[in-house]
């Protein structure tokens, strides 16, 4: 040491550096200033001075840091800083090392933000279930934006470059300073009351002051009540709004909206294209199948060899017919037998003898019957011949002839007395004739007796 | 303008849902022709549409009515 005086420059910046360090105030500081010189690095480390009207300082914020910003820094910004401050020994300088930043002036924009992100989400106005889904051919897209400006300007590039189908509808819009929130509410509802397949909603980056609108309620519920489905595309990835919580899909960038609203017409011709190759693919392939199959079932044993097809049906058919006739022939012999046995059987009964006998017996019984009807009639004969005499003996002809008469009265035999009256006209049958009476005195033997 | 748009979006469904029932491969012959006679008609359609498409822009007026819009520094952006 006594020999070499001299520090060197790394050891005398290391030793202001542990002074630094050390001094407790230095360690955790919060300082306001504005930004200049505001450079991002590829790493995602963020250079810049902080400065006011007397005094600027050398400031860095790292990436790991740098990340959870919610805003994005940009020269002539006051921002609220808190940190540390210590000495880049490289350099020999001191720095600020940004541990958070916030832009002045706004903290209440942010606890307002907060506050409303709070109540929507407790709300269920970001849930999934609301969102809807984009159509895939969209025909009209409405875009709800400045109507000057590099968002529109990308917005409709980019519509046009991807899918010139769509009709695009702009809808001039003020998206920030005063009355941009009622504009925006506005031309959501007049968009509904098109037939818009899908809102862009959106503008370009800017400060967080100049995105506010969309961080308002009223834009809020104006994108959620959109029966259209929207994509919100409001500044960069750095600064998520709660428009974009909102909105059924959100894009980094307006271009990126515009692209995530319709399809790529490139993409879509060599889809058509695709689908034409597969198609052409699949016919060829089912055609060939099909004539596969076709010459197949041509070579197949059948349809080779129809013949033999019928050939056993002929087989057995001829089996048959030979069958039929062996059959045949040995059934008309068979009843030829049988007609021969029974004929001799017939013969043997025959009833001729029969016959014979019973003509004799019938002869006999003939001349039996001749017999008696001989003896019968001689024996009646005899019969009417006694019968005719005595009837002759009895005649009343012959009494008559001994004097007697028979009276009639009308026709009728008179017995007895008691048939007449005196003054009865009687007619007396003689012999030889008849005469006619009157009664003129009857005398009844049974009166005599009494 | 939205009519033939609507039939190209019909025109794509379609034409997938001809693929899909092609690519399964049971349909009878005659109905496969049809089908592809069909999906090559609706593939020249929506290629045709594509190829040929034209973008209308328009720009809503606060009353509703529209008007074709300009854009200014159109065409020369990005």
């Amino acid at each position: 040491m006594a020999t070499d005086p001299y520090l060197s420059v790394a050891a005398l910046t290391k030793y202001i550096k542990k002074k630094f360090d050390a001094d407790p105030h230095l360690r955790d500081v919060y300082v306001k200033g504005e930004l200049s010189n505001v450079k991002i690095h590829t790493s995602g480390h963020i250079y810049f001075t902080l400065k006011d009207q007397k005094a600027r300082m050398p400031a860095v914020m790292f990436s790991a840091r740098a990340k959870s910003m919610k805003f994005r820094p940009e020269s002539g910004m006051t921002v609220l800083i808190r940190g540390d401050i210590s000495v880049y020994e490289a350099s020999g300088q001191y720095q600020l090392y940004a541990q958070s930043m916030q832009p002045d002036g706004i903290g209440d924009y942010y606890l307002a933000f907060e506050q409303l992100k709070e109540k929507l989400n407790k709300e269920g106005v970001f849930n999934a279930d609301h969102k809807q889904s984009l159509p895939r051919f969209p025909e009209k897209v409405a875009v709800i934006t400045a109507q000057t400006g590099a968002a529109v300007r990308d917005i409709i590039t980019t519509l046009k470059r991807r899918y010139p189908l769509a009709q695009i509808v702009l809808f001039p819009t003020l998206v920030q300073g005063q009355g941009a929130v009622q504009s925006i509410v506005q031309s959501i509802q007049q968009a509904n009351r098109t037939d818009s397949d899908v809102l862009i909603v959106g503008r370009g980056g800017g400060s967080i002051e100049d995105l506010w609108a969309f961080n308002e309620e009223a834009v809020a519920r104006a994108i959620h009540d959109s029966t259209i489905p929207i994509i919100s595309a409001v500044g960069h990835e750095t600064d998520t709004t709660i428009a974009d919580f909102v909105a059924d899909l959100r894009a980094a960038t307006p271009t990126a909206a515009a692209e995530l609203a319709v399809p790529s017409r490139i993409e879509l011709l060599e889809r058509v294209m695709g689908q034409r190759q597969i198609m052409f693919r699949h016919m060829t392939n089912d055609l060939e199948q099909r004539r596969i199959r076709l010459t197949q079932l041509q070579n197949s044993y059948p349809m080779a060899y129809p013949d033999r097809l019928y050939r056993p049906f002929i087989e057995r058919i001829e089996r048959a017919a030979d069958a039929l006739q062996r059959e045949t022939v040995l059934t008309v012999r068979r009843s030829g037998d049988r007609l021969t046995m029974l004929s001799r059987q017939l013969d043997n009964r025959n009833p001729s003898d029969r016959i014979r006998q019973a003509e004799r017996d019938l002869a006999i019984l003939g001349d039996r019957l001749d017999q008696r009807i001989a003896n019968v009639f001689n024996q009646r004969e005899q019969q009417l011949k006694s019968a005719i005499r005595t009837l002759d003996a009895l005649s009343p002809l012959k009494i008559m002839d001994r004097g007697y008469a028979i009276p009639f009265k009308h026709g009728e035999v008179v017995k007895s007395v008691d048939q007449l009256e005196l003054g009865d006209q009687l007619s007396l049958s003689l012999k030889d004739g008849e005469v006619k009476t009157v009664i003129e005195a009857i005398d009844s033997k049974e009166k005599e007796r009494d | 303008m939205a009519e033939k748009n609507v039939m190209f979006n019909d025109a794509m469904e379609q034409l997938e849902e001809i693929v899909k029932l092609l690519e399964q491969g049971d349909v009878p012959l005659e109905e496969a022709l049809t089908l592809y006679q069909k999906g090559m008609e609706l593939s020249k359609l929506c290629h045709d549409k594509l190829k040929n498409a034209e973008t209308q822009l328009v720009t809503m007026m606060k009353d509703g009515k529209e008007v074709p819009a300009e854009i200014e520094g159109e065409g020369n952006a990005q």
